[in-house]
């Protein structure tokens, strides 16, 4: 089988559109938003803050928690029942992880800083776009960053190695999920995962891939968070 | 040869290049990485002939030896209260530095303060594991009555107190509102008159959300003139520095 | 003392002088704004902002058994989610009793209008019939979640469409053009009170230092089909009939956005 033409008809290197925004929810210390197709997802920061429970503490320095969900109504099959699943506690922890390295919490003992990514509308690379609003919304929160982690999916359908797959690609049956988180500066990788059957060649392609499109959407965060301080408009 | 990546007074993001080459120093908010100077947080780039430094826009506040915080009583303790500093760190005031009274052992604390009351406060300590002591002795330090509160980004202080207390001084005089301004970004504000004691918290709003934009001063005058209601007070010749504690 | 008695002895003195904290008259909401259709997966949603307070509600169709005591009908059920990312005094885990009150305070309004004719529901009696869910998620708490919720709840049933359904298998990504049974249009207005004043729409500042409220599902008619108080205070009838006539009031402005 060849996978010719994409089914939404995007090139295979071509992500879908992205929309970001900064400082949407008032509430929060900071804040993100972050579209990529019919993926969208929401992230707010609280912090530095006091920690609870007290056995948490890190009396060394802050604490990052990161806290991913998907709304009940947010996917494409059933409702989702509120509450954590095993699936969102892994995602929490590993988006925990892709963020962080470029976060500098020494100043902040005992105290913490939390992320809650929430999405409200699903269609394949949750987590990342999870990531990158959260990204966004730590930036906008003042907190100490060496840099912007930027995460998109990369993979294969049939024979054909592609960027950002969409449900219907990432559920195809001959189908394989390279989710990455990327620090935009040094291109280390702070998140990868993967399912399905590729060989070590077809890996690099995908790393080749996401490491062109972090580019992109490093471009998309950055004027996000310009555009929260532009009062012009 | 290096080259300046950014404009001054641009607002920059975490990895951003600011310059390219070795001919720059970077200074707070930025880091060298190789041939590049790299923000290190979201702020405002500042450059000062060969030094780049970023000033903050956001964070929450931390707390500083020698600043002068508004916070509430949040805990009775045995020898003095907390007081939330609207930080990640509550402090503690303890009997002997909120005043010069004797209070015996066992005394009823809520005497002097309650739980919810507002204060003025200075911190005279920062211990490395961020515990923190505060003292009420000093000009302007004490308990406040009455009033209302506004929070605002503790980064944007500097910019509502203004050049020798100019700004805040200019809200008081066409307001008639008494304003006092903690470090931590805690505002406290009376007034006489709702619709003034309102401006002052819509100026004060607006310097929060504009703080970063230049011509600041002039741009809140105009705002404030506009504003000013028929029967509000003509603000006399600016007076610097006057009454309140900043 | 009670830690908001200043804050509460403020908003009476500026109450009396028939003004507010941000300068709002009492009996005047934030802006309101409702937006249909944010949310493609779900079968109906709705955005509502009221000033900074933001919700979002989705509706899924399920297909069940009927409840054995009603086997010729569907159901309904409404669910608040109030996320630790809307608020700093929210935290992670299952429900509280603010979101249960919340869910079910809007629960009752839609459920005792009868607006949902529930017969309309059923697919095979006793056998199969349709299940309305409403997930309401906050998304910044500035305040008066209550009617929030409410809007966003109701304009998201407005808003949904049955998924293909061949009495075997259910579509969802196959969405039909046919609406909800819905017949009328109740609305949910909270009114609180401080002292001897009532007012609509607090914001969070305002609601810390309430004594007391009451949600009023109010009918295009302007009978009411569900009442809740709230608050630690207790109240005389005067002030409960006070406070729903200012909610029918109120329930003719909340109504056009719907």
């Amino acid at each position: 089988m060849t996978y010719d033409k994409r089914f939404d008809g995007r090139a295979f290197d071509e992500m879908r559109p992205i929309e970001a925004k900064a400082g949407i929810i008032k509430r929060a210390h900071g804040s993100g938003w972050f579209k990529i197709g019919n993926t969208e997802a929401y992230a707010a920061v609280y912090g530095p803050r006091e920690m609870f429970p007290r056995f948490m503490q890190n009396p060394e320095k802050g604490v990052l928690r990161v806290h991913y969900n998907m709304m009940p109504f947010s996917s494409a099959g059933e409702r989702v029942r509120p509450g954590p699943s095993r699936r969102s506690k892994e995602i929490s922890h590993v988006a925990q992880k892709a963020l962080l390295p470029v976060v500098d919490l020494s100043e902040f003992s005992n105290a913490v800083v939390d992320v809650f990514i929430e999405l409200p509308q699903t269609d394949a690379g949750t987590r990342c776009a999870g990531i990158c609003a959260a990204s966004i919304a730590l930036a906008d929160a003042g907190i100490p960053m060496k840099d912007m982690v930027c995460a998109i999916s990369a993979g294969r359908v049939e024979d054909k190695m592609l960027v950002d797959l969409n449900y219907e690609e990432d559920s195809h049956e001959n189908g394989v999920d390279i989710p990455i988180a990327m620090l935009h500066n040094s291109k280390k990788i702070s998140l990868i995962q993967m399912d399905g059957e590729l060989s070590s060649d077809d890996l690099k392609k995908a790393v080749e891939m996401v490491r062109n499109a972090c580019d992109r959407i490093f471009e998309v965060q950055k004027q996000a968070l310009k555009k929260k301080f532009d009062i012009s408009d | 040869m290096g080259e300046i990546q950014v404009k001054d007074k641009e607002v920059v993001v975490p990895g951003e290049t600011l310059a390219t080459g070795m001919d720059f120093l970077p200074s707070y908010g930025t880091y060298r990485e190789g041939d590049k100077i790299l923000a290190s947080r979201l702020g405002l780039v500042t450059i000062e002939g060969k030094v780049i430094k970023l000033v903050p826009l956001s964070g929450v506040y931390h707390p500083k030896r020698g600043d002068t915080i508004i916070g509430h009583v949040t805990e009775i303790l045995l020898s003095g209260w907390r007081i939330d500093t609207n930080s990640a760190y509550s402090a503690v005031l303890n009997m002997k530095d909120a005043t010069s009274e004797f209070i015996a052992r066992g005394a009823d604390l809520t005497k002097y303060f309650e739980i919810g009351d507002c204060v003025m406060v200075k911190i005279i300590n920062v211990t490395s594991q961020n515990l923190v002591d505060l003292t009420m002795k000093g000009p302007g330090l004490r308990k406040l009555r009455g009033g209302r509160i506004l929070s605002v980004n503790a980064n944007k202080v500097p910019r509502i107190i203004g050049k020798q207390g100019s700004m805040v001084s200019m809200i008081k005089q066409y307001t008639n509102c008494r304003i006092l301004v903690g470090q931590n970004g805690i505002v406290w504000i009376q007034g006489e008159d709702p619709a003034q004691e309102l401006l002052a918290v819509q100026t004060i709003k607006k310097i929060e959300r504009e703080a970063h934009i230049s011509g600041l001063t002039d741009s809140i005058k105009g705002f404030l003139e506009k504003n000013r209601g028929p029967n509000a007070p003509r603000p006399q010749a600016m007076n610097h520095g006057e009454g309140d504690a900043q | 003392m009670m830690m908001y008695e200043e804050l509460r002895n403020q908003v009476i003195s500026l109450l009396s002088k028939q003004t507010r904290l941000d300068g709002r008259k009492p009996h005047e909401y934030r802006e309101v704004k409702v937006e249909t259709g944010v949310s493609k997966n779900a079968e109906g949603s709705a955005k509502v902002k009221i000033g900074d307070t933001e919700v979002i509600a989705g509706v899924k169709l399920e297909v069940m058994k009927p409840y054995p005591d009603q086997p010729d009908q569907g159901s309904m059920m409404v669910n608040v989610e109030l996320y630790p990312m809307s608020s700093p005094e929210f935290e992670t885990g299952p429900p509280d009793i603010f979101a249960i009150e919340l869910a079910r305070i809007t629960d009752r309004a839609i459920r005792e209008s009868k607006t949902l004719d529930t017969k309309k529901l059923c697919i095979e009696a006793g056998e199969k019939a349709w299940m309305v869910v409403i997930d309401v998620c906050t998304l910044n708490d500035a305040g008066n979640l209550y009617d929030a919720i409410y809007l966003a709840a109701m304009a998201a049933m407005k808003d949904a469409v049955f998924p293909a359904f061949d009495g075997v298998k259910l579509e969802y990504k196959n969405k039909t053009e046919e609406k909800l049974p819905l017949s009328r249009v109740p609305v949910s207005v909270t009114v609180f009170k401080y002292g001897d004043h009532i007012l609509v729409d607090p914001t969070n500042e305002e609601e810390k230092a309430i004594d007391a409220r009451l949600t009023v599902g109010v009918l295009e008619n302007g009978n009411i089909c569900s009442l809740q108080k709230g608050g630690d205070v207790a109240i005389v009838a005067d002030d409960i009939f006070r406070m729903v006539d200012l909610a029918k009031q109120k329930s003719q402005e909340l109504r056009k956005h719907l």
